[in-house]
């Protein structure tokens, strides 16, 4: 829970920009966030929007590590250059994006990061917005290293044929039947991708297969109510949203 | 600018098409060739929409930043396309060949 600690706890965390081996062993870049308390604790890996590896998951990261996590957020965009995050973001926007194989490749190769650490619990989870919540559901759904999967509003879960590109060949809901980590969704109800359409044949396909999840779904937000920065922000929803982020990984990766 | 070869792309609205094109445009630094016009309907970088159509005029051969971006609401872009659509139109008309005398 936000703004519950204990005025006489060791409070802090440190943060950084590190190199480390991502997909490939290629040397990419990483946002890391560690609590300064020390103790074993689980790690995250935070799955950065289409905007960019931008200051908001440099600040998304440190408030995740604030309530007890390692947090590592590769720079998915670092092969391309590097300038302003919107400039960098434009290059990727302009090439079709980056290919799905190699961002779970890069979270693949951040988890297990992670799990090296002297400080890790042996537990990781993984939480993306936007196309990052869709990168991170599929990163969950193809590879074994998560413990724990937060998807808030990922758009293209489900995707028309039309929809389908070379960087993005299969629609992430092809591999429900896959995905063993338990997920937590985020989602406005005005949101157009997704739509509360698309978030109910998720759910239902989740329901055939049995997985556990568990749906939040919010009136009166749409995409990225997280986003403090934007016109898209929407304090209650984006509070409540907080609170369930924390209580989930507490729940499957501090136990 | 000319159309030498289109894709379609794809981000988190899945809205985003990129051309190769040939002009010049104005920057920081001064003009500079430009290579590549990207359109997308995405996340706004700056002003008060959520989202907004994004013009990326750019040439990634002389950097990341060789880029000129525009961000415009729906209804300023529906205009602009109906200026570009009756200036392209006005353009070819008086550029065409004239009929042979006689």
């Amino acid at each position: 829970m936000w703004n519950n600690f204990r005025t006489d706890e060791r409070l802090g965390v440190s943060a950084e920009t590190i190199t480390f081996p991502g997909g490939n062993d290629d040397a990419i870049h990483a946002y890391v966030a560690q609590p300064i308390a020390g103790g074993q604790v689980p790690g995250i890996v935070a799955v950065h929007h289409a905007p960019g590896w931008d200051e908001f998951y440099q600040e998304f990261s440190e408030r995740l590590s604030r309530h007890g996590f390692t947090v590592i957020c590769p720079d998915l965009y670092c092969r391309f250059g590097h300038g302003t995050p919107d400039d960098v973001a434009a290059k990727v926007r302009s090439q079709g994006g980056v290919h799905d194989d190699r961002v779970i490749a890069d979270c693949q190769a951040a988890s297990r990061w992670l799990r090296s650490l002297s400080t890790s619990n042996g537990k990781v989870g993984i939480i993306g917005t936007c196309s990052g919540g869709r990168h991170a559901l599929l990163a969950a759904s193809r590879v074994r290293d998560f413990d724990a999967v937060a998807d808030l509003w990922g758009g293209g879960i489900i995707m028309s044929p039309d929809q389908l590109s070379p960087a993005r060949p299969v629609a992430p809901i092809d591999f429900t039947s896959q995905l063993e980590a338990p997920l937590l969704g985020l989602f406005g109800n005005d949101d157009h991708a997704p739509s509360p359409e698309h978030v109910d044949i998720h759910e239902a396909e989740l329901k055939k297969f049995g997985k556990n999840y568990e749906f939040h779904r919010y009136d009166g937000a749409g995409h990225g109510f997280f986003y403090y920065h934007a016109a898209a922000y929407r304090h209650e929803q984006a509070m409540d949203g907080w609170s369930k982020v924390f209580a989930f990984f507490d729940k499957y990766l501090k136990a | 600018m000319n159309n030498r070869s289109r894709k379609e792309k794809q981000m988190c609205t899945m809205i985003a098409t990129s051309t190769v094109v040939n002009g010049v445009g104005k920057g920081a630094e001064g003009w500079f060739p430009i290579t590549r016009a990207t359109v997308a309907y995405d996340h706004s970088t700056h002003g008060n929409a959520d989202h907004a159509l994004l013009l990326d005029f750019a040439n990634y051969d002389r950097g990341v930043d060789a880029r000129l971006a525009i961000e415009l609401d729906l209804a300023s872009s529906k205009a602009l396309l109906n200026d570009l659509q009756a200036a392209i139109e006005a353009a070819e008309t008086v550029s065409a060949p004239r009929p042979a005398a006689g």
